[in-house]
């Protein structure tokens, strides 16, 4: 089974800068890792890799420093890397995120199954992997919990939804997103970081790819960014202090007023 | 013809209108208001009752477009995906709002790929920009770190989904009914787009999961400082008096003293209930990213400088195991 997994590489999100002018963000000086939510995407493929044999290929969209996201992936038992790196694609939306991706993956082949994390956890859109399944045109099913069956024509996938799940039948090739339930991943092994080493990871530019021009970066989104506020987050609410037994009757007779001034009860 | 209206993504279950379906209209309703113009809702479904289909006009719809058909009883992208866009590339919409549910969040961007246009994701601000009638959306980025505006200057529809629970729903008036304002518009969407390729077999439900938690308008919440799962049973306590529901943090579901659909944070779920009582949570910026719009929130830690305070309209430093037995009394006694 050849598997895709489209991978991001995000910042810390404790610490974060933005440019003010262009509304985008400053990635120098701030460490970068794999968004946490692919990493349980890379799980499934390997997983998946392992039952029935195949291939995963991971893939990404950044600078050329997210050659390391690539390589942390492949130290994770990932076969092979990809990464989409120019200038051009630069300050790509979801919408020319998703086509550029999709192009790339288009370049890698036959593909059966494209597996994403549910989100970035800069970004939290959610929308680059059923963006990839609209332009490839594939089925897609988001938030899986599990993959309970693997058949040769398709897969039986755990949805989950507000209130329950969802038991889906899908053919290949799909596009899945999938959930933290789905497996926790493993680290890294002495042997795959080796490997991830001396790993060549090939960089695609639009020359590379089947593109139209002006579909990518910054100009082939559909959409800008206006403005970026810091969210007023401080309420400074009232504060008791509990330090011996008394103030806890205290503090559960605030705790009940609150509640009471604001008919919360 | 131009691009004209302001539409809102009905969400139905089984022939029931779920009632963020009615949130959507509140928000539609300031935006028609400002365009000056028609505020539409959009029902895929099966076999949606009349009733059903009038309380979106009886809530301020002006025109409900029905596309009813089998193919659409249960939630798959892809027909769900070709009658709406089936419906916009016909009516021409200029702004889409869905919810940002698991249905909203899948059919959006499928659909905003395909028609080349923007798509801004859990927005909790909406409003028309004076000077050139956009749409201009405002959400939560980098784990809330920053609230970022954004456009879709040229591209239409101008699509966005918003969190549930972001708005109340938009009151029923039985005037409008009256004076039968309002049309609903059935539309037959051809046959060969309402295919699927991926088949729905069952549903289970999950009976942790009864109170969603993002439903819930209370939730008592619990983090590391619970120090072991049977402490729960203190917050299910609370919630259950206060008709709320539990939830936690990623270090408590880590531990396994929670299940994960009762995440909240960064990656868990973004919640906005009326009142949030986090005990024992330190407030990791992941873990306020996904709870700091709810209205009231109450903390209890024993860090007087644990950043959930921050955020607490009323802090108490103490122990969690002292402070909320006493307050399980205490309301015991109302």
């Amino acid at each position: 089974m050849r598997i895709i997994v489209p991978i991001k590489q995000v910042p810390e999100t404790s610490n974060v800068k933005m440019d003010p002018e262009t509304g985008t963000m400053l990635r120098t000086g701030v460490e970068a890792i794999v968004n946490p939510l692919d990493l349980y995407a890379i799980e499934a493929a390997l997983r998946l890799r392992d039952a029935v044999g195949g291939q995963v290929t991971t893939i990404s969209m950044g600078p050329p420093l997210a050659e390391k996201a690539l390589k942390e992936a492949i130290a994770m038992g990932c076969d092979d890397g990809v990464l989409l790196s120019h200038r051009k694609f630069a300050g790509a939306d979801t919408w020319a995120t998703a086509y550029t991706l999709a192009q790339a993956i288009k370049a890698l082949g036959a593909v059966d199954l494209i597996i994403c994390g549910e989100r970035a956890t800069d970004g939290d859109t959610g929308q680059v992997g059923p963006g990839i399944a609209a332009f490839l045109d594939m089925p897609l099913a988001t938030y899986i919990s599990q993959i309970s069956d693997v058949a040769d024509d398709g897969l039986r996938l755990n949805r989950m939804v507000e209130g329950g799940i969802e038991v889906l039948w899908t053919p290949l090739p799909a596009v899945l997103t999938v959930v933290k339930e789905i497996a926790s991943p493993r680290l890294p092994t002495l042997r795959g970081k080796q490997r991830a080493k001396s790993a060549a990871i090939p960089v695609w530019g639009p020359d590379e790819l089947n593109l139209d021009a002006t579909k990518i970066g910054l100009s082939g989104s559909p959409t800008r960014v206006v403005k970026i506020d810091k969210p007023k987050i401080a309420r400074h609410g009232e504060m008791v202090f509990v330090k011996n037994a008394a103030d806890v009757e205290v503090a559960a007779d605030q705790f009940v007023a609150f509640l009471r001034d604001r008919q919360l009860i | 013809m131009d691009w004209t209206d302001i539409w809102t993504l009905a969400e139905a279950k089984q022939g029931k209108l779920h009632t963020v379906s009615f949130e959507l209209l509140t928000r539609g309703r300031t935006l028609a208001d400002a365009r000056g113009c028609r505020l539409c809702s959009v029902v895929l479904g099966d076999a949606i009752p009349e009733t059903e289909l009038r309380e979106l006009l009886a809530r301020g719809a002006d025109r409900v477009y029905v596309v009813d058909h089998p193919a659409l009883a249960r939630f798959l992208v892809e027909p769900h995906a070709k009658a709406l866009r089936y419906l916009i590339e016909t009516y021409k919409p200029e702004v889409l709002i869905a919810a940002a549910t698991t249905t909203g969040r899948t059919v959006m961007p499928y659909i905003s790929m395909q028609v080349h246009t923007g798509l801004t994701a859990d927005c909790t601000g909406l409003e028309i920009d004076p000077e050139t009638g956009n749409l201009l959306q405002t959400r939560p980025a980098i784990g809330g770190n920053i609230m970022a505006t954004i456009k879709t200057p040229t591209a239409r529809p101008q699509m966005a989904t918003v969190r549930p629970k972001s708005t109340p729903p938009a009151p029923r008036d039985e005037a409008r009914l009256n004076a039968s304002l309002g049309e609903i518009v059935r539309v037959d969407v051809p046959e060969s787009l309402l295919t699927a390729r991926m088949r729905y077999e069952r549903f289970i439900p999950d009976e942790s999961q009864e109170v969603v938690i993002e439903d819930a308008e209370v939730i008592v919440a619990g983090g590391r400082g619970m120090k072991r799962g049977e402490n729960f049973k203190l917050l299910a306590d609370l919630a259950a008096m206060l008709g709320g529901s539990v939830g936690a943090t990623r270090a408590a579901v880590d531990r396994g003293w929670q299940s994960y659909p009762r995440q909240i944070g960064l990656s868990g779920k973004t919640i906005a209930p009326n009142l949030y009582i986090a005990c024992g949570i330190s407030g990791a910026i992941q873990h306020l990213a996904g709870m700091q719009t709810a209205e009231y929130i109450v903390a209890i830690n024993t860090d007087p400088d644990a950043p959930i305070f921050q955020v607490a309209d009323l802090g108490i430093v103490g122990d969690v195991f002292e402070v909320l037995p006493a307050v399980l009394e205490k309301l015991k006694e109302i």
